[in-house]
């Protein structure tokens, strides 16, 4: 398995706040890689920092052999690494379709002469996105709602598109923030599924996620941070027994059942 | 109502349907005929030029949500363009529209250039400011432009051996590159290019990280837009047959730009309407001329207000969001904040 995300010692400080703090990350291919930890604990900043939204105050990240830093955002998607947003942020006065379409920007290469002659690189680039498009919608279960508008869909559905628009990318690597967010139980076991699914079609996939049964149950390695540092890497189980991560989430000496209980 | 009236016209049998577009160009064509008042023409082409203008001020401010006001710059660049390559240098008038259009799209490009940093209320500023700087290069490079005396005589066009001197004859010119330039903005904006720009409007965190290349899209929007008013400046040179800097004043600017704002930005049909509307109603108000910025000024307030999207403006927008106007007269404490 080849290392293809790789976080070397990476901070980024917002003045005096250390928002993320020297973590390391390594996602292999394949991996259903998850970053948990508690509120404000800079696992969107984190997010940000790899998909080239912030620029990193040190540190270098790797990506498929090509050093992020300093890259913008759509170079990053171009180098293969789609993302959606923990707000979604869905082109909402768009149609599904229309939304979908914005995805294959880098696979086309329609330029204003041909759009303009209606050449063939125009004609083939238009056809290319329409049935891509539509086989990325039904491979999502969206067709039926590919002319409405965005913004009118229900809010797991809006997620649904999100990701169908990141897929269009063809990404090597997927990430998701908070997919999860705002659904109800239900909701959140068809995602799971859905998530686990698209890893077996291949998708390396990293996501935030606050849900510990979502993590637990569907990634293969998880990274905990908390107030900005990393506090534990590895597989579920290894989190499960890190003092440290018991300690992020409970507090220390405070459960219940030890000295002074029954007071 | 343009969703419905879309509807039935398509619903129509073809040949019916080429029947009304037949009818419909072969009356757009002989107007001139039936209309000899050189008044009348003379309004007209006036509405022509502008639905090139404002249309191409639209593409900018409309589809990438960039926010220019500087359009009257551009529509300078063109203008002097045309006039001093054919009355200084006899250059026919053909050759210069080209030069022009490219030349005011390599301005379009360097104005771009500093804003791709800033959006909104500075971004806005910026081109302000660099159209107050091409009227006052025009109003004081005296070897060139004439300086305040501007150039005279601007030599007609000639097409097929023929003079084009009246107004009814510019007609022509000026409803080719109207229709030239919707049938080409048409295209471009339901191509990649177009989607890219609309992308932005919406969603420029989102557009970015799905690879739409914020730059150079912005940069190709902003030297599209110039072009366009590029041409409609070298065309407008010989039908005024004079131009001096005064023409291009910050006024002209909020001209075509309140032309695409009550049309409505976003569409290409909205600033063909603002230019009817804006061109119509600025005869009428030639009476009490002093009041007719006033009038305009409420208009625009008054569309803000209640249809922020402009008459026939998109409402399938961020646009049609009623934050663009709303926010700004909740600002100005004209209306009360929506408690959602």
């Amino acid at each position: 398995m080849s290392q293809l995300l790789v976080a070397n010692n990476v901070s980024k400080h917002f003045g005096g706040l250390k928002a993320v703090d020297n973590v390391d990350m390594i996602i292999n291919e394949g991996d259903i890689f998850g970053i948990i930890g508690p509120n404000g604990a800079g696992k969107t900043t984190f997010f940000n920092i790899c998909s080239g939204v912030y620029k990193p105050t040190t540190g270098e990240i790797t990506f498929d052999g090509h050093s992020l830093v300093g890259q913008k955002p759509e170079q990053i998607a171009r180098l293969g690494m789609a993302r959606t947003f923990q707000n979604i942020r869905l082109f909402k006065y768009m149609s599904v379709l229309e939304n979908v379409f914005i995805g294959f920007q880098t696979k086309t290469r329609t330029g204003l002469a041909d759009a303009i002659l209606h050449t063939a690189a125009y004609k083939s680039d238009e056809q290319l996105i329409r049935e891509e498009g539509l086989k990325v919608l039904d491979s999502l279960g969206l067709l039926p709602f590919k002319d409405t508008k965005a913004g009118n869909l229900s809010y797991g559905m809006q997620r649904k598109v999100e990701i169908a628009r990141a897929l269009a990318l063809g990404p090597k690597l997927l990430l998701l923030d908070e997919p999860a967010a705002g659904m109800n139980q239900l909701e959140k076991q068809e995602l799971m599924h859905f998530v686990i699914d698209l890893n077996k079609r291949g998708y390396t996939i990293a996501l935030i996620e606050h849900d510990m049964r979502f993590v637990m149950n569907s990634c293969n390695r998880i990274l905990v941070l908390n107030f900005g540092q990393k506090i534990c890497e590895g597989t579920p189980e290894e989190v499960r027994e890190d003092k440290g991560v018991n300690e992020a989430y409970f507090g220390k000496g405070l459960l219940v059942g030890r000295k002074g209980a029954a007071a | 109502m343009t969703q419905t009236l879309k509807a039935w016209f398509s619903d129509l049998p073809k040949a019916v349907r080429i029947l009304i577009f037949g009818l419909g160009a072969v009356i757009i064509l002989l107007i001139p005929r039936f209309l000899t008042s050189s008044y009348i023409m003379g309004i007209i082409c006036r509405i022509l030029l502008y639905i090139t203008l404002a249309g191409s001020l639209n593409v900018i401010n409309g589809y990438t949500g960039q926010f220019s006001i500087g359009h009257a710059g551009f529509f300078a660049v063109g203008c002097y363009t045309t006039a001093i390559l054919s009355s200084n240098y006899a250059w026919d008038f053909w050759f210069t529209l080209p030069i022009a259009g490219i030349l005011t799209a390599i301005i379009g490009l360097l104005v771009a250039l500093p804003t791709f940093r800033m959006t909104g209320i500075y971004l806005s500023i910026v081109t302000l400011g660099f159209s107050e700087i091409i009227r006052l290069i025009a109003l004081n490079w005296t070897g060139l432009t004439g300086g305040p005396l501007g150039i005279k005589g601007i030599p007609a066009p000639q097409f097929l051996g023929m003079n084009i001197r009246r107004a009814g004859d510019y007609y022509y010119i000026f409803l080719l590159f109207a229709v030239l330039f919707l049938l080409v903005t048409n295209r471009v904006l339901k191509s990649r290019i177009g989607r890219a720009w609309i992308s932005i409007r919406e969603d420029q965190q989102a557009a970015q990280s799905l690879g739409v290349e914020l730059v150079k899209y912005k940069a190709m929007n902003f030297a599209y837009g110039a072009f366009w008013a590029g041409l409609a400046g070298a065309i407008y040179a010989p039908y005024i047959n004079y131009v001096d800097s005064n023409t291009f004043t910050l006024d002209e600017g909020f001209n075509i730009l309140s032309m695409a704002i009550i049309g409505g930005m976003g569409t290409l049909g909205g600033p063909v309407l603002g230019s009817f509307v804006v061109n119509i109603l600025n005869e009428l108000l030639r009476p009490v001329s002093a009041y007719r910025l006033v009038v305009y000024g409420l208009l625009i307030v008054v569309m803000m207000w209640i249809r922020p999207q402009g008459i026939i403006g998109a409402s399938d927008s961020m646009l049609a969001d009623d934050r663009t106007g709303a926010d700004l007269l909740e600002r100005l404490g004209l209306k009360k904040r929506r408690t959602a």
